[in-house]
């Protein structure tokens, strides 16, 4: 069953057509790449998707057991609460407060208590944040974060930044994960820890999972089908081993070795 | 040897809170508090109010408001014309609440279209609103226009300016301690993440900008019923200024931050009365060195808790045992 059908998206920024025409489908449980050199609109996509930009046209739609909806034109929390999460490559944590409230933020939508019993903090504030906190630290244990629980997010590590986006997206509770660039930045020993966690919370949480990643082998190792962009346009999709030999592909990335890369 | 940090527990809390209302309301009783400081501390009572409801707005959501000063004057006036036809302690109560009502209700409506505005676009927008109403009081006939009201009978003690002013810190601090105010928080933080993570923006924006008209009408409330004076240029836009400097000097982001600076400043502008043609320029004088040498104010965005008196009587009792 495809849990997201995306038709003939496409976004132009003025002249410039970032995303032209693009068709995708996720079937549920999938791990897919949305690989393309820079520039070609992977990011732009998960935009649309995630509500940030509206699109030029086309539409996005997300179907789980229970619910069909269409998302183009909805309002990003409400594309959040229908169950889509996402990362940022350019880490847009709250830098300027504790991991730990990273996490919180999160799971807002998934606090039970009204304005009045937070201003009061009446019993159901306090069960209710009791529970937050510790389904916080699950999240955290799970990124290996929660020994930094309580320091501010701006003096994590690189790469526990990158872990906390994860988490913090996790503390949505996606049913479709869309990760941008998780390993960018990382060393190749931070990079195989990654690799694991990305396979471990998708079997846990039975997610769908969308990945854009530069780093190849992992794209290579983990994706069961990818899609290439380039200049906005869908080039080619297929298994990873049908994309490393594809024509087109190579030719877009022009240099790169894709037909090596993940051995 | 050094003993784990906790808060102190509730009990104590109230207790600390009820004593130093205690001490302050006998001082009162053997005049050793005059009318002159009495007058002082209501000023910075007031401002206390005002000055950490403009920092939920400003420091802790990020939403930058010139507009305090209107809501204020929605308290006052309903409260000063609710007294001055009920002269009574109920009259005051109604008048204060239904005047804190009044003013988050404005809040909202303008907050709701203007909230959407970004930074300076915001700052403009709120001024605008704050003149509106300043010039509808001059206008209309129940406010007396330009001459303002006088003779409103004072019902505004220590005990509601110490009451109203902890009952504010209280709520806000609560607020900002549950999921709600987080949510406000990660607005100030990065909106793009924020909507990303399921806080619906606008909705928090008007959430604060409502809270924190509600407890500016109760400023102005309080007010109306100490100085027994009205006029609608006490409401203009400096005194929006004056506000906002009490919290950028405190700490965008420290309710403990607003308390501190507006006491300071209380201290400051009185030891300033004897030059009074200097003392503007004193002030600002003052402001712009503050500034310059700590611009992130006086507390950062840190707190100071109750935690304090703990550590004092640590400090006291580990002196005491040392000799
Ligand atoms: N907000 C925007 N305004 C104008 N151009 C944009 C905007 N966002 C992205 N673009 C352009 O769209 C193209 C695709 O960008 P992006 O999606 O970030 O690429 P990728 O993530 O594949 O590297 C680029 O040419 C970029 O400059
Ligand atoms: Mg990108």
């Amino acid at each position: 069953m495809a849990i997201l059908s995306v038709k003939k998206l496409t976004k132009s920024f003025g002249g410039l057509t970032a995303v032209a025409n693009l068709n995708l489908e996720l079937n549920q449980g999938e791990l897919v790449g949305l690989i393309g050199p820079n520039g070609a609109g992977k990011t732009t996509v998960f935009n649309l998707l995630t509500g940030v930009y509206e699109p030029s046209s086309g539409t996005i739609v997300l179907e789980t057991e229970d619910r069909r909806r269409e998302l183009q034109g909805q309002k990003p929390y409400n594309i959040c609460k229908a169950g889509l999460a996402r990362t940022f490559q350019n880490i847009r944590l709250f830098r300027d407060l504790t991991v730990l409230d990273n996490v919180r933020i999160a799971m807002h939508q998934n606090a039970n208590y009204g304005l009045l019993s937070g201003l009061l903090h009446l019993p159901s504030y306090r069960k209710e944040e009791e529970r937050l906190k510790k389904e916080s630290y699950e999240f955290l244990r799970i990124t290996k974060l929660d020994s930094k629980a309580n320091e501010l997010a701006k003096n994590l590590s690189y790469g526990e930044q990158r872990h906390l986006e994860i988490a913090r997206a996790l503390a949505t509770k996606p049913v479709l994960l869309l990760l941008d660039e998780p390993a960018a930045g990382m060393n190749p020993a931070e990079t195989a820890q990654l690799t694991q966690l990305i396979k471990w919370i998708r079997k846990e949480f039975h997610l769908t999972i969308l990945l854009i990643e530069h780093d190849m082998s992992l794209v290579m190792k983990i994706c069961e089908r990818i899609y290439v962009l380039d200049y906005g346009m869908l080039i080619a999709e297929g298994t990873p081993e049908e994309i490393k030999s594809n024509k087109r592909v190579i030719k877009a990335y022009l240099g790169e070795d894709v037909s090596n890369a993940g051995d | 040897m050094k003993k784990r940090m906790t808060g102190l527990t509730p009990l104590r809390k109230w207790l600390v809170l009820i004593f130093t209302f205690a001490i302050v309301q006998l001082l009162i009783q053997l005049n050793i508090i005059n009318d002159y400081l009495q007058a002082t501390i209501a000023t910075i009572f007031i401002n206390i109010i005002l000055a950490v409801s403009l920092n939920l707005i400003t420091g802790f959501t990020g939403q930058f408001s010139l507009g305090h000063a209107g809501f204020m004057s929605i308290g006052a006036y309903v409260c000063g014309l609710t007294l001055l036809r009920i002269p009574t302690i109920g009259g005051f109560l109604a008048g204060l609440l239904t005047g804190a009502v009044l003013a988050a209700i404005v809040g909202f409506l303008v907050g709701l279209p203007t909230l959407r505005l970004r930074g300076d676009y915001l700052a403009i927008a709120t001024l605008g609103m704050s003149e509106i109403i300043r010039i509808v009081f001059i206008n209309l006939e129940i406010t007396n226009g330009a001459a303002g009201l006088s003779g409103i009978p004072r019902f505004t003690n220590w005990a509601f300016l110490y009451i109203f002013a902890v009952g504010t810190i209280l709520l806000i601090s609560n607020f900002l301690k549950s999921t709600h105010g987080r949510a406000c928080i990660s607005i100030r933080e990065d909106e793009i993440a924020a909507e990303a993570m399921g806080i619906n923006t606008t909705k928090y924006k008007v959430t604060a900008f409502t809270i924190g008209a509600f407890c500016a009408g109760i400023a102005g409330a309080l007010y109306a019923s100490y100085f027994y004076y009205l006029n609608p240029n006490t409401f203009g836009f400096l005194k929006s200024i004056d506000v906002l400097v009490i919290v950028v000097l405190g700490g965008m982001g420290s309710l403990s931050g607003s308390v501190l600076a507006a006491i300071l400043l209380a201290i400051i502008s009185t030891i300033l009365q004897d030059f009074s043609d200097l003392r503007m320029v004193i002030y600002a004088f003052l402001l712009i060195i503050i500034m310059i040498f700590r611009p992130q104010g006086l507390m950062g965005s840190k707190e100071i808790t109750f935690k304090v008196f703990r550590n004092l009587g640590g400090l006291l009792s580990a002196r005491k045992g040392g000799k």
